[in-house]
């Protein structure tokens, strides 16, 4: 065993990064940042969703400056963004008012306006299209003349009323009252438990892809109550954001818009409806994510249900568990942490072990217990 | 980074002026961890940003700064934290403790003694001492307001059954003024008794916990033990410094990749080049 | 004979409750608020507990009998009523007002509890004889060597045998865990101590050597108990007062012996006829 106690330098440190440089050069092709944002959108939108910041050009050189390692890309964006004063709080976004691009429901065959399948992965056929190989541009362009030429142009944008609300009417499903308590703000104060909703939603919008969407997945195989949801409304489309007009209250502006996928999960539970009615019902859950992440959202709501019905055996239902474990930049660091030298902690466990096997050969036994589990020292 | 496009000390004053309440806080309440709204930073959750926080918000022009990691002043993460915060306020590095105003550390205590001009910003991994006993959050929030301490010492207790001794290592939880379980961050047992009836502050961050805590000057720190299983330090006897000679300070264990030797250095390097130095003359 | 605690009008409710279930006159359909649906598990329970004696409480399961305990030991935060003992402060304060600091204090010296299910009061990864030491280190004590001495005679006393001090409750049956958590429950002499089921659950030669421990203990410490149970043959074989519970209302009291023999309200009736 040989840890001789590495001492860098700053030297180090630079020729390391210059190294890394050479490694993002590989290859005769610059990645134009206008080609991530338009041809990796899905790249684009998973970075901005886990940054909690919408900004595509940001988003494209992170992951230009990282080799597209999305974990950097984000943590770029995280770090750039908690530098930016919040200037504006966007008024209340209603998903009605979406102006969608797809919208499907699980649960009802015929909803209002029908199902709209858009452009979906769902039923490709999952085969490497070698063509690509040798795509061109010419052929691109031809192939986008001839769609948008042939389709039929509406003459206003496709907008439906929710499939949640038609079952509202009938009071199957939970009616809250409208809570507009200024929500808490995770990014400025460190979130306390039990967490309020709006804690949850925020953590769960910028939690990791991967973990949000296995710790969903536990809950459907078993691990919670969420057995198998159904997916009342799945709705893909851009929303405008709009701001209070500075010089009039009563006025707005509109910022531009954002392309979002909503999900509304319908999960059979005991419900408190406003009416007399009390018993089983429908709760919902709820996901909302930037861009087209379906599954991320799909899971987001999953877990969003999980949430309200508390249960600490099951980790699906554990608050602190799911709220703790998905936040890119913590469990990042934390795993990566273990990289550092840790000679001084290391050291002194090492003396404790040494000074229980003295002691017990001494007393002639060996340093673990009685039954079998090796000596067990935190360390951090 | 350009330096012009950023605040002085990075932090923009809102964030830096919500940080110093929470250490304002943890000063008036020793040993009690304070909530923050811990701030993402160019550096890794998890290698120092609760410590750098803390130095990027009490920092003024006129200190001098001294990181270091693990007692070390040239390890890669202490540089690069000194570089960074160097490079957004402009203000003076050293290597010699008894200059420095204020220190960052990761796990070491600096062997020179600290004093009334001096603050000790630790970093901190888990600041939740009770973590080990109740992983949940919210229970070990109501057990520190309780003062229900019994699985603290159950665990060390524990320990003793298994294997007749106390085996906690680094990070040893200590008493703080007779109230609160405190994690001390993982300093060596030898640092520990350093932290009791202090002339300086120390400052204790843990970002990714987003945690700030504070033992001020002149407060009572107490390791967790028992009457015939007191608290014990690191075996350092029969060592001495192969740099500078030093004895009865903390090492680091040096292996000789080719003889196969076992040598000690002084674990605070800054400590080490002073004495080495003073010897010469 | 000394009193050693009081409960006076204790409820616990699940849910807001209304005017019309806050009074306990007016009837619920079983245990729940027919206006605002509020489950009612404890409603207005009385009931003083004397220097020495067994209390029995009997009921059918769901009747609040474990919810009662729960509120006692702190466990469950009562939405109304007071309890008083004669240990802290001279019985003049009531334990549901004062601070959860001091309320975790009360239930580490002068309160034991002993839950159904053993996994609420025992800590299953760590060795028996640490979890009977916890409740000596909540009380203050910090010498290993006496903690040990004495976790070992208490276990010994619930003939846990030595060599099986250190290791964890997981590795026991359900009779020894039950009597871990006896042994846990009574190490700080806590002059009340609360059983919960203890039990329940177990084969009936274990049942008795468990109750017959129980007895032994009770005479030799001289200990206060409330013994919870839906088994009236463990309550006969324990108890020298009986209260019976009923959606969540105390229906009957009195000596066991005269609950057995006479018993005046049906559910009562019912109880001790199905008795054998």
């Amino acid at each position: 065993m040989a840890y001789v106690a590495v001492k860098g330098g700053e030297a180090a440190i630079e020729k390391s990064i210059e190294l890394l440089k050479l490694s993002r050069s590989e290859g005769k092709n610059s990645l134009e940042t206008e080609v991530i944002t338009s041809r990796m959108k899905q790249l684009v939108d998973r970075v901005m969703c886990e940054a909690g910041f919408y900004a595509p050009l940001y988003a494209a050189i992170s992951l230009k400056q990282n080799e597209g390692s999305l974990e950097e890309a984000v943590f770029l964006m995280r770090a750039y963004r908690s530098t930016l004063t919040r200037s504006h709080t966007s008024l209340e976004l209603d998903c009605r008012e979406m102006r969608l691009t797809r919208r499907i429901s699980s649960a009802f065959k015929d909803i209002p306006l029908g199902q709209i399948l858009g452009p979906t992965y769902d039923y490709t056929h999952r085969l490497i299209n070698f063509d690509l190989l040798s795509e061109n541009e010419e052929e691109l362009e031809a192939f986008k003349d001839e769609f948008l030429g042939n389709i039929e142009r509406l003459s206003t944008p496709m907008k439906a009323a929710r499939v949640s609300d038609l079952l509202r009417e009938e009071n199957l499903i939970a009616d809250y009252e409208k809570d507009n308590t200024e929500p808490e703000d995770i990014t400025q104060e460190k979130f306390m438990f039990p967490a309020s909703r709006s804690v949850k939603l925020q953590t769960l919008f910028r939690a990791d892809t991967g973990f949000i969407s296995g710790v969903a997945y536990s809950g459907m195989r078993g691990y919670g109550a969420s057995a198998h949801p159904t997916i009342g409304e799945l709705r893909c489309g851009y929303m405008e954001i709009e701001i209070a007009y500075p010089l009039d209250t009563d006025e707005s502006m509109v910022l531009g818009e954002i392309l979002f996928t909503e999900v509304e999960a319908y999960i059979g539970s005991h419900i408190s409806t406003s009416g007399a009615h009390d018993g089983l019902g429908i709760a919902i859950g709820y996901g909302l994510v930037f861009g087209r992440a379906e599954t991320r959202a799909i899971a987001m709501s999953i877990l969003d249900c999980a949430l309200n019905n508390p249960d600490p055996s099951n980790p699906p239902n554990d608050e602190e568990f799911v709220l703790l474990h998905g936040e890119p930049l913590e469990m990042s660091g934390f795993i990566s942490h273990l990289k550092l030298p840790h000679y001084v902690t290391y050291q002194s466990r090492l003396d404790n072990i040494r000074k229980i096997r003295r002691e017990n050969q001494i007393n002639g036994s060996n340093a673990t217990s009685e039954y079998g589990e090796e000596l067990c020292i935190s360390d951090e | 980074m350009n330096e012009n496009d950023y605040n002085f000390a990075f932090l923009d004053e809102g964030s830096k002026r919500e940080i110093r309440r929470a250490i304002i806080k943890a000063i008036t309440i020793p040993g009690c961890q304070i909530p923050f709204g811990s701030r993402e930073l160019p550096i890794g959750r998890g290698w120092g940003t609760g410590g750098l926080q803390i130095t990027l918000s009490i920092i003024g022009p006129d200190d001098i700064l001294k990181v270091i990691d693990q007692g070390n002043d040239d390890s890669v993460n202490a540089i690069s934290i000194k570089k960074f915060v160097s490079r957004c306020t402009g203000v003076e590095q050293t290597t010699d403790t008894q200059k420095a105003t204020i220190i960052q550390s990761r796990h070491r205590i600096p062997e020179e003694k600290l004093g009334e001009n001096h603050v000790l910003v630790l970093q901190v991994p888990n600041p939740e001492p009770l973590r080990s006993v109740e992983r949940s959050v919210l229970k070990a929030r109501q057990m520190h307001g309780d003062t229900e301490y019994s699985a603290a010492w159950l665990l060390l207790y524990e320990q003793i059954v298994r294997y007749g001794k106390i085996t906690m290592g680094a990070g040893y939880p200590v008493l703080v003024d007779g109230r609160y379980v405190m994690a001390p961050s993982p300093i060596p047992r030898y640092d520990t008794l350093g932290l009791d009836d202090a002339d300086c502050l120390y400052l204790f961050g843990a970002g990714r916990e987003k945690m700030i805590y504070a033992v001020p000057p002149h407060t009572s720190v107490v390791p967790l033990d028992f009457d015939d299983f007191p608290f014990e330090l690191e075996n350092v006897e029969e060592r001495v410094c192969r740099i500078c000679g030093a004895e009865n300070v903390y090492f680091d264990e040096i292996f000789d990749s080719e003889t196969g030797e076992r040598h000690y250095q002084c674990s605070d390097s800054g400590f080490c080049a002073k004495n080495a130095a003073a010897k010469q003359i | 004979m000394d009193q050693i605690m009081k409960v006076n009008e204790l409820s616990v409710v699940y849910g807001k409750g209304c005017d019309y279930c806050r009074d306990s006159n007016n009837p619920l359909e079983k245990n729940r608020c027919p206006h605002c649906m509020a489950v009612c598990a404890v409603r207005d329970i009385s009931l003083e507990l004397y220097d020495s004696e067994i209390l029995g409480v009997v009921g059918e399961s769901g009747s609040g009998k474990t919810t009662l305990m729960k509120a006692l030991y702190f466990d469950i935060i009562p939405t109304k009523g007071s309890a008083y003992l004669a240990a802290y402060n001279n019985g003049e304060t009531d334990i549901f007002s004062v601070s959860s600091q001091q309320q975790r204090a009360i239930r580490n010296n002068l309160l034991g509890m002993v839950y159904q299910n053993p996994v609420m009061g025992l800590l299953m990864n760590y060795s028996s004889g640490g979890n009977v030491a916890q409740k000596l280190i909540a009380a203050g004590h910090r010498n290993v060597a006496a903690m040990q001495e004495r976790t070992a005679q208490l276990l010994d006393h619930m003939e846990i045998p030595l060599n099986r001090v250190k290791e964890p409750p997981r590795n026991f049956s359900g009779g020894m865990q039950q009597r871990v958590q006896i042994s846990k429950a009574i190490a700080n002499n806590p002059p009340v101590l609360l059983l919960d089921e203890v039990t329940t659950g177990l084969d009936l030669s274990v049942q008795a050597k468990v109750l017959d421990l129980i007895r032994m203990v009770q005479k030799q410490l001289n200990i206060s108990v409330i013994v919870v149970s839906h088994d009236l043959a463990v309550i006969r074989m324990l108890s020298d007062r009986t209260v019976v519970m009923l959606d969540g209302q105390i229906v009957e009291h009195g000596f066991t012996d005269q609950i057995l023999e006479d018993p005046q309200h049906w559910f009562t009736q019912t109880l001790v006829h199905s008795l054998i």
